[in-house]
């Protein structure tokens, strides 16, 4: 009878481990079947034509040299804004805000919220905003504020994650010496945070480089068959220009949108791999 | 005798905690001055109060008088960024940034400004050789500061304050996390230290405090119990609350 | 002898600059929720004024764009909740299970690899996700129900359940993993199996943060665009068949950028009507997770 009991236990512990193995092994191979489907039908597509050309009415002849000019531009301009914003909205919260205050606490709430809103919400925002009442147009500049708002709430948690690791008694050792608040925060906190703070804006910026919904709102064309020349020029980016040739008809068209996705997830590789040398390059530093 | 700091009457509170009560010491120049009595009996509220570190604590409060000398460190014209340069502090662990030995040296001299990079070179040989660390480390100047052992770590620390040119060293229980080995070269040193700086000794250890001081102060629960000569206070303690304690009864 | 008051203006300014500058990046952060309050709220204001509120949450035809001009935000609103509760019946077994896994019985490398696996499911634009729906998900659909429209709520769920998985198995594992290890030697002491030390110590120690991961993830379901974009149709209608074409609020707001709308119209107004109600909705789910979180914090 005892022994019934026990066996029946171990059955049900490794039937529940199958199931929960199941559950793991469900998302890698989801994983794997879309890096399959995406290669088998992108991978023939793609060459320095497709990398080099501008989009065409014909597949065979079309290209993303444009939106991948758009991509850069308006990532870059988005790097350039939110980095001091984010990184100083952290240094802001966790070394000269008071801690307890009311403003304080509704920062913190509100920042916490604003990770949670919609992409496509901050697209309105971005429409109503930059596009029509700064009246930037639909133009790189909006895009990059667009997605510079977007991307704030996640660097700003990561930046702040990274600076309340910095242990206190360096900032003890550095003010004691009497050098400034400000010194003691370039001089020992900010080294210390970095590789924290680098990963964290990195792991943003390409969540940036991967959205499209809220540039659509901004009014990112789907069309584009020239090279930005300056941040108030018209333009698309690379994942607007994959949904806009997924969504004809042509299987032809899915063969390109899934050679442009192979280029797209590269250059997200590409950016999380750096994230990866620059944490281990300062952490080697460190230690 | 030569008075470098005067502390008179001071009370400190945490909040509604008063941490101090009616402190009065006068620290003799170019002396150590060791203060002992059991933890929590405010000795390391005393010596933060001394640069200001203090202040950077929420909700604190500090009544009466401390000069440096003759000058009120709470006066309002003084900059407190100044009174740290000129009183250097040591913490209980060594805190060595992680950085190299080099940088942690000129970390306060390269942010004072002014100093040009063969002016810093010599601050770093005069600093090193001031700990005592100069001939361990000369050769690898620019390896990590986290490299080195923990005696030698606090032992930069040390030149890390020499380098601000300062006159009084406090020093918070600065070999309690020390090997008896570490510990043994850090007392040689105090020797040569205080030919040139007041220092100010907060230890747990009342042989270390007979071995090193000049003068000792005994705190018992925020109160200063008694102060003077280390050999008097030692051979014949006035109060005895303070025979009891040098006698091991408590604490 | 030094002063001790020498030098003090020259960096007293400077720092009182750089925090005054600091205050404003911090403050920028309060203006985007204001600015996104009113931007939504002004041009939804508008909008009410043209359209009965009571139309807008009963009726049942949504055609904006279309004459005659219906306004019933609930084929959107259906639409909505049929995609996110469809990616949660994949999102959340997938991935309470890969938490347990993860947390309870992988060994440790094993833990090591597979987590950063499924973290790249996290990584990967929704845009892909999208593509993957419609090219590889609904052909296997329509495999097994031929009835299976092309552009259908089915598959653009279980694509957004895939993606929505790392979430929800990252946050139940963070609370799994604070479950201190006494409790569970003491459990496996008394001779339990890890089964019963899942379901009946850890799993019941972490209801809350686990009731938080689904409320996120139902939250980020309903606020997800691409893949719905892509793959579940244009089709407002009033249903709750999965393998119908379907229109969610994200994909009529995009379906209405992509056309040539001028601003001032009516057709204009809704959008901005819809991204109110998004928001609104995504707002009280991310406060009700938090809340669920901050009532039941478990303490050890």
């Amino acid at each position: 009878m005892r022994d019934n009991n026990i066996s029946s236990r171990k059955l049900k512990n490794a039937v529940f481990h199958g199931i929960v193995l199941g559950a793991t092994g469900f998302g890698i191979v989801a994983l794997i079947l879309l890096l399959m489907q995406v290669f088998r039908t992108g991978l023939m597509w793609l060459d320095w034509d497709f990398i080099l050309s501008m989009p065409s009415r014909f597949p065979e002849k079309a290209g993303i040299l444009s939106a991948l000019a758009g991509s850069i531009w308006t990532i870059g301009l988005t790097i350039l804004f939110s980095l001091p914003l984010g990184i100083g909205t952290a240094i802001y919260l966790e070394e000269y805000s008071n801690k307890k205050s009311w403003y304080n606490k509704l920062l913190q709430l509100n920042i916490s919220n604003l990770a949670g809103v919609p992409s496509i919400v901050y697209g309105m925002l971005g429409l109503a905003l930059f596009v029509r009442f700064l009246n930037f147009e639909r133009s790189i500049l909006s895009g990059a504020l667009t997605l510079t708002l977007l991307i704030m709430p996640v660097i700003i948690v990561a930046s702040q994650e990274a600076i309340k690791s910095v242990p206190n008694t360096l900032r003890q050792g550095s003010l004691a010496l009497g050098v400034t608040k400000w010194q003691t925060i370039t001089g020992v906190v900010l080294p210390y945070a970095l590789p924290g703070i680098l990963t964290g804006s990195i792991l943003a910026i390409s969540r940036a480089m991967g959205e499209a919904a809220p540039l659509i709102m901004v009014g990112a064309a789907g069309y584009v068959a020239f090279l930005p020349s300056g941040p108030m020029d018209s333009f698309t980016v690379l994942p607007i220009q994959i949904f806009n040739w997924t969504s004809r008809p042509q299987a032809e068209f899915q063969n390109i949108a899934s050679a442009g996705i192979i280029v797209l997830m590269i250059l997200l590789l590409s950016a999380n791999a750096v994230a990866i040398i620059l944490r281990n390059k300062y952490q080697n530093r460190m230690d | 005798m030569d008075i470098k700091m005067k502390i008179e009457n001071l009370n400190f509170f945490y909040g509604e905690l008063q941490a101090l009560k009616d402190i009065n010491i006068e620290i003799e120049s170019k002396k150590i001055t060791a203060l002992i009595g059991p933890s929590g009996c405010g000795k390391s509220t005393f010596i933060t109060s001394l640069n200001r570190m203090s202040d950077l604590i929420e909700g604190t409060k500090v009544e009466g008088k401390i000069t440096l000398d003759g000058e009120d460190i709470h006066n309002s014209e003084v900059d407190v960024i100044e009174l740290r340069k000129q009183v250097g502090m040591l913490f209980q662990k060594p805190n060595p940034f992680p950085k190299s030995i080099y940088d942690n040296v000129i970390y306060g001299p390269k942010r004072y400004g002014g100093k040009r990079k063969v002016e810093l070179d010599e601050v770093v040989e005069k600093s090193l050789r001031g700990a005592a660390l100069w001939d361990e480390v000369k050769d690898k100047l620019h390896q990590s500061a986290l490299m080195l052992s923990g005696g030698q770590q606090q032992r930069l620390c040390i030149a890390r304050c020499l380098a601000a040119q300062p006159e009084v060293l406090l020093m918070d229980e600065p070999t309690s996390a020390l090997d008896p080995l570490s510990t043994l070269k850090i007392e040689e040193l105090f020797d040569e230290l205080k030919k040139n700086y007041t220092i100010i000794i907060v230890t747990h250890s009342m042989q270390q405090a007979a071995r090193i001081s000049d003068n000792t102060a005994f705190f018992l629960n925020g109160e200063l119990i008694e102060f003077g000569k280390t050999t008097s206070l030692y051979m014949k303690p006035v109060n005895s609350l303070t025979e009891e304690y040098i006698t091991g009864r408590f604490g | 002898m030094r002063t001790l008051h020498k030098s003090k203006n020259k960096y007293n300014l400077k720092e009182s600059i750089i925090v005054k500058i600091l205050y404003v990046f911090a403050s920028i952060s309060i203006l985007t929720t204001i600015a996104i309050v009113v931007t939504l709220l002004e041009e939804t204001i508008v909008f009410f004024r043209e359209v009965s509120i009571i139309e807008f949450f009963t009726s049942t035809k949504w055609t904006p764009t279309l004459r005659p001009q219906n306004f019933g935000v609930l084929p959107l609103l259906t639409g909505t909740m049929m995609i996110a509760v469809g990616s949660c019946i994949v999102a959340l077994p997938m991935g309470l299970g890969s938490a347990i896994y993860l947390s309870e019985y992988a060994p440790k490398n094993v833990r090591k690899t597979v987590k950063p696996i499924l973290e790249i499911l996290a990584g990967i634009p929704s845009i892909v996700y999208g593509f993957f729906a419609l090219t590889f998900i609904t052909p296997l659909l329509k495999t097994i129900l031929p009835e299976t429209q092309v552009f259908n709520a089915a598959s653009a769920s279980i694509a957004m359940g895939i993606m929505i998985i790392p979430m929800v198995a990252s946050l139940s594992e963070d609370a799994m993993m604070a479950v201190p290890d006494s409790i569970r030697q003491a459990a496996y002491a008394l001779g339990s199996t890890r089964q019963e030390v899942a379901l009946k110590i850890v799993v019941p120690a972490t209801l809350s943060s686990i009731g938080a991961a689904f409320v996120l993830a139902f939250s980020r379901a309903i606020g997800e665009t691409m893949i719905v974009a892509i793959a579940a149709g244009q089709s407002p209608v009033f249903t709750l068949n999965p393998l119908d074409s379907i229109q969610t609020m994200t994909g009529f707001m995009v379906n209405i950028s992509l056309g040539d709308i001028q601003q001032g119209t009516i057709e204009y107004k809704t959008v901005f009507a819809v991204a109110a109600l998004l928001f609104a909705i995504t707002f009280v789910m991310n406060m009700t997770a938090k809340a669920i979180v901050n009532r039941y914090k478990e303490e050890y």
